[in-house]
């Protein structure tokens, strides 16, 4: 049983997970098996220099488009959407 | 919202912290500003050990009597003295007397088939993405590339439980080692210990070696390494693959400082060409760690007025005989920059081809005309890869830099600077809303 | 050593590039000549909206002609032109912005172009994001937004494939009397030179009446359907007609990639192409007073351009008349994408003798070399 403490619900695409506090987006997203993005041609895309410059890893969190999900880092309750 | 500082520090890599703790022990008001979640910069982070020296400047950070800005990104100067960053959707205008800026570096990134699926990564990228949470244990890794970040992620990686499958530096190691001793304030034998230790765990080390293929239909499956004339493929789960470092000169380009060869010019006190306004670190020549933690520190006590402190240091510097040793000494094969096929994706953010880049003459005309460099990693990516390829000139990756210097919120971009910083009054460029005739 | 051609274009902005095309096409020896990169001036500043004006009758002859001759073209123009007949909406927020409605589509009827009236509710269907409540807009639904590098790019190509020759980078030093020196000391001959250098203009020609104009414009990551016309606010009216002023107005592109494009400044007398943060901050500001929601996008370059402004925002089309061999083609201020098909159509009309499709009068150089005699 997951531990409340040390553990943090998200949902990436509808599909739970539980991660580890301090756990990026980025990473929770690869831990789904999704790829961050489809590219303006439609290649899936994920995270490359995992340090806010490539912006390959952007996402939808909470609503909010285009956000570097390497930089971001999980939290309970948040959603996740890729494209 | 503004907040004003004696002295702003850009960056909480070493030598941003370096200068900004030098600064503070010397009675200023500073502010340490830095994009990242946490402080360390790159280096520090991304490193595989936790060297002593990280230990102690972080110690120091945290006694510091200074303000910490984590996780706030400059993208502009709307005006002389003020910088602005975003955090989130928070604006704010940083005020500053004296100016540091430590921006550090990124990886470079050149562009193979196959490069842009998912699970092809930098060297120090999935080390980040590590850090940041990603499994690793058991998982297959390819580190490649060149520089001295490879051997520390390999041996990070291991650490944590992967099987480094290989190590493909694209140079001799011997002159890697070094290099790699100089950017982590390591000594050379320790890292040998580690490179040995690497291999213990199972990976194999190839120099001369680079990928020239990656396969795979979602993602990542397999990896074709060439070596002398002969290729073959690797089954992995991860490429780690980056070709040494670049430095980060959006910010300095955007204020004006003087940059030549493709760093900022800065004098023995770390003064640029732009009155006020210091650099040190990476920005100004790659020359590792203990170099940076130098040049910040000296930076730090010229901002704060204690020169005859920062000479004495910036003498002991040139006494030990500290270069920027990273410049010149790793050059990439010319080879790397022939593994692009027709098809291959240059720039990431729009799908632009390398074939639609090779008709034009120069960064500029391949930007209008094929809208490389034009999504919003702003040709961080591409625009890099570029110039080995097409041998555009850095100048002309720099020349085209205006704000946002990094994407923001429309908001941000667009909030008035009117009421921040004005102690003198700055007249204002006078735009009236909406008293015109012509719209187009 | 030197060529000798029919024409000489100098200049490979979007009108130079149109000049080219429609003398290659109609049997003309054609040379260009680009000192920067091909649609590198204001071309590639511009923010491509393809639109009918209606500041005089004269431009909006032009640009209405022009308009057609876009249309005309645009099954043939390739991707990269990302050429979007999405409309244009003249957005009223309250009554007295309705009556320029009324009055701009009975003008625009007039001229056979068709336009619909929405009001409040309807406007809000058509632009979610926009603020509530505006009092209405009127409907333009046939112009277009392309983008302007790749249509310079597109309408040079079909020239060169037509047989004209181009000298890049190869900036033209002097043109007078049928000769144009180059910078690696080359001269072309030709019977006629096409003087299409945009704001740089008054540098090849000292006494041309063109002045520098600044914009400034601001693009976002893609979020399509934020905006799904070119919406264009008539609130200037309430204000001074002020040709002089810096201002700014409220003027915002959907493009084809599903950026939001958002203009516009006006600025005379600043050379340097810096961006200016009080000008920048008063853009947006407009934008996001008419689409509350603009702020929250975001924004991944702004950038700066300069129109060729004349002083009765008129181009300048046809002969100079103090040189016999000398033709202009600028001075096309913040319509000279649209506008760019027209100028080369009259002008080569022109040139050659032919009726021109719309009276050229109002765009003859010679309307200041005349007022200039009689100061
Ligand atoms: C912010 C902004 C927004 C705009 N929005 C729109 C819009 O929505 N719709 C619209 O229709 N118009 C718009 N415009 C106006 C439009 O961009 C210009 O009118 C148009 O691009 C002018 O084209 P041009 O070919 O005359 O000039 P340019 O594109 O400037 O071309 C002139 C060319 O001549 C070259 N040249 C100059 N001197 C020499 C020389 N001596 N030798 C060789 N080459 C030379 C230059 O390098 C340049 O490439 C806008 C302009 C701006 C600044
Ligand atoms: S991985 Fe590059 S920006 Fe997140």
């Amino acid at each position: 049983m997951p531990d409340p403490v040390r553990s943090l619900a998200l949902r990436v695409n509808g599909v739970p997970l539980t991660v580890a506090p301090g756990t990026t987006v980025a990473a929770a997203i690869m831990m789904a098996g999704a790829p961050a993005r489809r590219s303006v041609s439609g290649e899936p895309r994920g995270p490359l220099c995992g340090m806010g410059i490539c912006f390959e890893c952007r996402a939808t969190v909470d609503g909010t488009p285009h956000q570097r999900s390497c930089q971001i880092l999980c939290a309970e309750g948040m959603d996740v959407r890729t494209s | 919202m503004s907040e004003h500082f004696d002295i702003l520090v850009v960056g909480a890599g070493p030598a941003g912290i370096a200068a900004a703790v030098s600064a503070a022990a010397a009675g200023k008001r500073v502010g340490l500003a830095d994009d990242n979640p946490a402080p360390g910069g790159q280096i520090w982070r991304s490193g595989t050990f936790q060297p002593a020296a990280a230990r102690r400047w972080l110690a120091r950070l945290n006694a510091a009597p200074l303000v910490r800005l984590q996780g706030w990104r400059i993208f502009d100067s709307p005006q002389r003295g003020t910088l602005r960053a975003e955090r989130n959707s928070d604006c704010r205008d940083l005020c500053y007397e004296q100016l540091i800026l430590a921006t550090g570096a990124r990886e470079r990134f050149l562009p193979f088939p196959g490069w842009t699926l998912p699970n092809v990564m930098g060297a120090g990228g999935l080390d980040a993405m590590v850090r940041g949470g990603l499994p690793i244990a058991g998982k297959r890794v390819v580190v490649a590339g060149t520089g001295p970040l490879l051997l520390a992620v390999a041996a990070h990686l291991a650490r944590r439980g992967a099987k480094v499958v290989a190590v493909c530096e694209q140079a001799p190691l011997r002159r890697i080692v070094p290099l790699t001793a100089a950017l982590l304030g390591e000594p050379a034998k320790l890292l040998q210990g580690i490179a040995y230790g690497v291999a213990a765990r199972g990976a194999r080390f190839f120099t001369g070696c680079w990928p020239i293929a990656v396969n795979g239909r979602e993602k990542l499956e397999s990896v074709t390494l060439q070596r002398n004339r002969k290729h073959w493929d690797v089954g992995c789960d991860y490429l780690a693959c980056g070709f040494h470092l670049v430095p980060n000169l959006e910010l300095p380009a955007l204020l004006g400082c003087r940059i030549e060869n493709g760093f900022v010019v800065a004098d023995d006190l770390q003064r640029t060409s732009v009155a006020d306004v210091f650099c040190a670190g990476e920005p100004t020549g790659i020359g590792g760690v203990e170099l940076a933690l130098l040049e910040g520190q000296v930076a730090g006590l010229a901002a704060a007025g204690r020169t005859a402190e920062a000479e004495k240091l910036a003498r002991r510097r040139k006494r030990q005989g500290f270069v920027h040793a990273l410049r010149t000494a790793s050059v990439l094969d010319p080879q790397l920059g022939k593994l692009a096929s027709d098809t291959t994706i240059v720039c990431r953010c729009e799908d632009v081809p390398f074939a639609a880049l090779r008709e034009h003459a120069n960064w500029r005309d391949a930007k209008l005309h094929t809208r490389c460099g034009m999504g919003p990693c702003q040709g961080r990516i591409c625009g890099t890869a570029a110039e080995f390829l097409f041998g555009w000139s850095a100048a002309s990756v720099q020349s085209s830099i205006r704000p946002p210097v990094f994407p923001a919120l429309v908001s941000s971009l667009g909030a008035s600077a009117k009421e921040t910083c004005q102690s003198d009054g700055l007249p204002s460029a006078g735009a009236s809303t909406g008293s015109q005739k012509e719209i187009l | 050593m030197s060529d000798r051609w029919d024409v000489v274009v100098v200049g490979a902005g979007i009108v130079g590039a149109a000049c080219a095309l429609e003398c290659a096409s109609r049997g003309l020896r054609t040379a260009i000549v680009e000192g920067r990169g091909i649609g590198g001036g204001a071309t590639a500043a511009g923010m491509g909206h393809i639109v009918v004006m209606d500041d005089s009758p004269a431009q909006m002859a032009l640009t209405h002609y022009s308009q057609t001759l876009w249309q005309e073209l645009s099954d043939r123009l390739p991707r990269d032109v990302e050429y979007e007949p999405c409309g244009t909406l003249w957005v009223a927020s309250d009554e007295e912005e309705m009556q320029e409605v009324h009055r701009k589509s009975a003008l625009y009827a007039t001229a056979g172009i068709a336009t619909a009236i929405l009001d409040s509710q309807m406007l809000a269907d058509a632009e979610p994001h926009l603020r509530k409540p505006l009092a209405g807009a009127l409907l333009v639904p046939s112009d277009a937004v392309l983008y302007p590098p790749c249509a310079a790019g597109y309408l040079l190509r079909e020239a060169l494939r037509l047989g004209a020759r181009l000298y890049a980078p190869r900036t033209v030093l002097s043109a007078q009397a049928g000769k144009a020196r180059l910078d690696d000391g080359s001269e072309l001959q030709a019977a006629r030179i096409v003087h299409a250098c945009g704001a740089d203009a008054a540098e090849l020609l000292p006494g041309l009446p063109i002045r520098k104009r600044k914009g400034h414009l601001v693009i976002t990551d893609r979020y399509p359907g934020f905006v799904r016309h070119q919406l264009v606010e008539l609130g200037y009216l309430k204000s001074a007609h002020s040709l002089t002023a810096d201002s700014v107005a409220f003027n915002v592109q959907p493009r084809r990639t599903g950026q939001v494009l958002i203009g516009s400044s006006r600025q005379y007398n600043t050379e340097g192409p810096a961006v200016d943060a009080q000008i920048l901050s008063s853009m947006i500001e407009r934008a996001q007073w008419y689409l509350p929601e603009i702020g929250a996008l975001s924004a991944i370059r702004a950038w700066t351009g300069f129109r060729a402004a004349t002083p009765d925002k008129l181009p300048l089309i046809g002969p100079w008349p103090e040189d016999d061999s000398l033709f202009l083609a600028t001075g096309h201020e913040g319509l000279g994408i649209t506008t760019s098909l027209g100028t080369a159509r009259i002008l080569v009309d022109h040139l050659l003798g032919e009726q021109t499709k719309i009276p050229i009068e109002p765009y003859l150089p010679s309307r200041f070399a005349r007022s200039e005699a009689h100061a």
